[in-house]
């Protein structure tokens, strides 16, 4: 019970903090994809998946990138393709 | 597995292997796939360009990209081969015609949601009119 009780309580306080700073005040991204229509991403589009990889080459979360569920799954799936086969790297720098 | 499936099957092939070794290689590839009952319905030499990571100390490579219509069986085969290949750096295959049927599931999907929507944007268009005129009415 104790322990339950921690942990509501850090959660309590990881709330209390989220809406500092500026950020909160950004308006909601729209799903890139969702506008442009797009059902299917190619893991061979590398100029595409690039815009969606960092320069540490980990993958864009949504939570920054704004992408919608559904073509976020299809992204990862994708740029985890194009590393496969030496088109993006697993690791930059 | 009478059903034929699509599969987009592309492979790296050592940069130092001359043009016409690529030529062959390519063709040899090709030869497994029709041998063992697939087709080839597209292929595509997407050239000579940087790897994103070493492979095998080898900084670029030539890219082939095939796309195979077949049963999976010469898929298997062609894999085996590639495997003990020295030439080719890296191989992989992605089967897209599930992948092809679910955009397409979800054109139709939009295409008929669409539909809707612009049936629901003449019925409010018209309730938003009404409303206006009986404001108006009121005052």
């Amino acid at each position: 019970m104790s322990s339950n009780y921690e942990e509501r309580d850090f959660g309590l306080e990881y709330d209390r903090t989220m809406p500092r700073g500026p950020r909160r005040m950004q308006r909601r991204k729209i799903c890139r994809f969702c506008i442009d229509k797009v059902d299917l991403i190619d893991f061979k589009d590398v100029k595409l998946l690039q815009s969606y990889i960092p320069e540490r080459g980990k993958i864009l979360p949504r939570r920054i990138s704004g992408v919608c569920a559904a073509h976020q799954r299809m992204l990862a799936s994708a740029i985890k393709r194009a590393r496969n086969i030496a088109l993006l790297p697993y690791a930059a720098d | 597995m009478a059903d034929t499936r699509t599969y987009e099957v592309i492979f790296i092939i050592d940069p130092a292997a001359a043009e016409d070794d690529v030529m062959k290689l390519s063709e040899g590839v090709q030869k497994i796939i029709t041998g063992q009952g697939g087709s080839i319905t597209k292929t595509e030499m997407m050239g000579k360009r940087q790897l994103a990571y070493e492979i095998n100390h080898k900084k670029d490579g030539t890219y082939v990209l095939l796309e195979v219509e077949g049963s999976g069986k010469e898929i298997a085969e062609v894999e085996r081969r590639m495997r003990v290949n020295d030439q080719i750096l890296r191989y992989m295959t992605v089967r897209v015609d599930e992948m092809r049927q679910r955009a397409e599931k979800l054109k139709e999907r939009r295409a008929r949601k669409a539909e809707r929507k612009a049936g629901n944007g003449k019925a409010k268009k018209a309730a938003l009119n009404f409303a206006a005129r009986e404001q108006e009415g009121a005052e």
